[in-house]
């Protein structure tokens, strides 16, 4: 039975394929929208809640200036990481400022009210039903690989996080920004105290978060739609990855967002009745021998 | 605060401690006048103050764990769904229809939902703990949801019938004797949590709170003291959950919720840590809120909870009781 056997073989090899191709666009989109939170908690040590409603507020702007005013995909998203940074700043400036080295309890509690707000106001506005960012032409087909043909969209969000990843890696260990900002993650009063401005590191980092939020929030649409409770369902996923990752670190981040997508993609997959519970397990099971997350530094 | 309570322990005990019994009392009889008040003024409404008193011994057992041994959780829902599904099964499933025996079988169910969970979320500290607890909750949730032949999966556990009270009095459609139930427990569980607070096991983990490395070394046990705390949370948290399964006669999924856990913890912050008479002020005044601004504005509720959220953190840092005490302290200074 060489015939059959092949079959299955050939069988198991495309599921694996196509669940790996999953998993790592999901894993990509995870890691573009929680890198910014994984960096600023590395940085501020504010338990942000509300990281998710940044990444929502990319996706409503996008889907208003693409469905709407009728703009381009490619204008559509620095509309929306512009548009998302220019209300995230004030936020910054106003609330945020107050609850750093506050409790945990009390950034919780601010953190919360806020994407409360931002639920609210997000579905008084745009209404309780799902948007979507039409894709251009080029991303809504499927691509040929020679071997097997995969979403375009997907493809165009791993190559995304690839792209993060790498300007991200070049800002923080190339430039002077980054030497700064690395300073004052490692120590804020001796950077300050150096001459490193550490306000202005702050509101820079928190900014160039919030775009990364934002910018995932429209790349990830097609996986984690848009809808108001969005930043409610998605709050959870989010901080899981930088805990998971450890806070700060953008290779602890990625390792955990394709380990985390990887189960989470797997277990719908192969167990989907058990929803899920495999997820949490693993996270319960790393979080409990990595404390400090898998790539966290010692403080 | 600080202020009183020095010079209140610095007069001999035996003046120390009347002082303390009738402050106690004094705070049961408003508990007990606020119960009655509300009962003569929303008779048609006595599911929903049932349903506050539910969530009010939640978010005791939350302040146990996090304001008086400094544990962060946002898991806190899997000990009251614990005790829920505790005592909706027995009714279900094994015949225990006994209100009073439901709430024992709630209350253990949630103890053990405490062991468990305490052994997992004590691992961590800081953001590891809440990650933790979440993870916590979330896995609760997918495993009642699986075993859906005994907790009824997403449709909710159905067909819980409790015998009247004592064979006295039945649980009505106006919901007069499960508001009386509620009343009852809420007492009663303050009362023993007056105690338990109060005694020098209630002091030790006040100090793991301010200083858990000096507590070890003085000899005491850290983390056995603060599992032991998350037992008696549990069955604080299990006999909310039983109550609710008793007065509203069904189970769902949403008391395992995380949203659930969030917003109880939300409640206790509001009200103030640390403080049992917090506890109770910020659930009475958050879920009233909800309800009124919910009915008057579907569609800003949500705005305005978050809003009022945000100004607690802006200018009632220590929730509204804690607040409140600041300014009573103030006055009567600024008065001497």
């Amino acid at each position: 039975m060489p015939d059959a056997s092949g079959l299955l073989l050939d069988h198991t090899m495309q599921t694996v394929l196509s669940v790996g191709i999953d998993a790592l666009a999901y894993g990509m989109v995870l890691f573009v929208i929680s890198i910014g939170l994984s960096v600023t908690m590395g940085l501020m040590r504010v338990v942000n809640l509300a990281h998710g409603a940044f990444a929502m507020i990319g996706g409503y702007i996008a889907s208003y200036a693409t469905q709407t005013l009728g703009l381009g995909y490619g204008v559509a998203i620095l509309a929306a990481v512009v548009g998302t940074i220019i209300i995230a700043v004030p936020v910054e400036r106003f609330l945020y400022r107050r609850i750093y080295g506050a409790p945990e309890l009390t950034q919780v509690l601010m953190t919360i009210g806020i994407t409360f707000c931002v639920i609210g106001i997000a579905n008084y506005v745009f209404g309780p039903t799902l948007k979507t960012i039409p894709l251009p032409e080029a991303l809504r087909g499927p691509v040929d690989l020679g071997f097997r043909s995969i979403a375009a969209h997907k493809l165009f969000a791993i190559a995304c996080g690839v792209a993060v990843a790498g300007a991200l890696w070049y800002l923080i260990e190339r430039t002077s920004f980054g030497v700064k900002l690395r300073a004052s993650v490692d120590n804020a009063a001796m950077a300050a105290s150096l001459g490193v401005r550490t306000r202005i590191v702050y509101a820079v980092s928190f900014a160039v978060a919030v775009g990364l939020a934002a910018f995932g929030g429209i790349v990830g649409a097609e996986l984690l739609p848009i809808e108001p409770y969005y930043a409610l369902r998605y709050m959870v996923t989010f901080l899981v990855v930088v805990s998971v990752g450890g806070a700060g670190s953008i290779p602890g981040a990625l390792l955990a967002c394709l380990l985390l997508g990887a189960i989470d993609t797997t277990g719908r997959y192969l167990l989907p009745e058990y929803g899920e519970f495999f997820f949490y397990l693993a996270v319960i099971a790393i979080v409990c021998v990595f404390p400090r997350g898998l790539l966290g530094r010692r403080s | 605060m600080a202020a009183i309570e020095t010079t209140s322990s610095a007069k001999p005990g035996a003046a120390a401690r009347p002082n303390w019994l009738m402050r106690d009392l004094l705070g049961l009889a408003v508990i007990l006048a606020v119960a009655a008040i509300g009962y003569f003024l929303f008779p048609n409404n006595l599911a929903l103050l049932t349903r506050i008193l539910g969530v009010a011994l939640l978010v005791l057992s939350i302040d146990l764990v996090t304001g008086f041994c400094g544990v962060a959780t946002l898991g806190h829902a899997a000990l009251f769904g614990a005790g829920a599904y505790a005592s909706g099964i027995a009714a279900v499933h094994f015949g225990i229809t006994d209100p009073l025996l439901m709430v024992v079988v709630g209350a253990f169910g949630g103890a053990v939902a405490g062991v468990v969970s305490g052994a997992v979320i004590l691992r961590g500290h800081g953001l590891a703990q809440l990650v933790l607890s979440i993870a916590v909750v979330h896995l609760f949730h997918e495993a009642a949801n699986k075993a859906s032949a005994y907790t009824g999966g997403s449709d909710g556990l159905s067909g819980i019938a409790p015998d009247p009270v004592f064979g006295l009095f039945a649980f009505d459609l106006w919901g007069r004797t499960a508001y009386g139930f509620a009343v009852a427990l809420v007492v009663i569980a303050f009362v023993v949590l007056r105690l338990i607070t109060r005694s020098p096991f209630g002091m030790l983990c006040r100090g793991i709170k301010e200083d858990p490395i000096r507590i070890r070394a003085m000899g005491a046990s850290v983390q056995g003291t603060l599992l032991k705390m998350y037992v008696i949370s549990g069955a604080v948290a299990g006999v909310g959950g039983a109550l609710n399964a008793i007065s509203t006669q069904v189970v769902g999924l949403d008391s395992l919720s995380f949203t659930l856990s969030a917003e109880a913890l939300v409640m206790l912050v509001l009200g103030g840590t640390g403080s049992l008479y917090g506890a109770l002020i910020g659930t009475v005044s958050f879920m009233w809120f909800e309800d009124f601004v919910s009915a008057a504005n579907p569609f800003h509720w949500l705005t305005i909870v978050g809003a009022l959220l945000i100004a607690v953190v802006l200018f009632a840092p220590r929730g509204l009781y804690g607040t409140a005490l600041a300014l009573v302290d103030r006055f009567r200074r600024t008065g001497k």
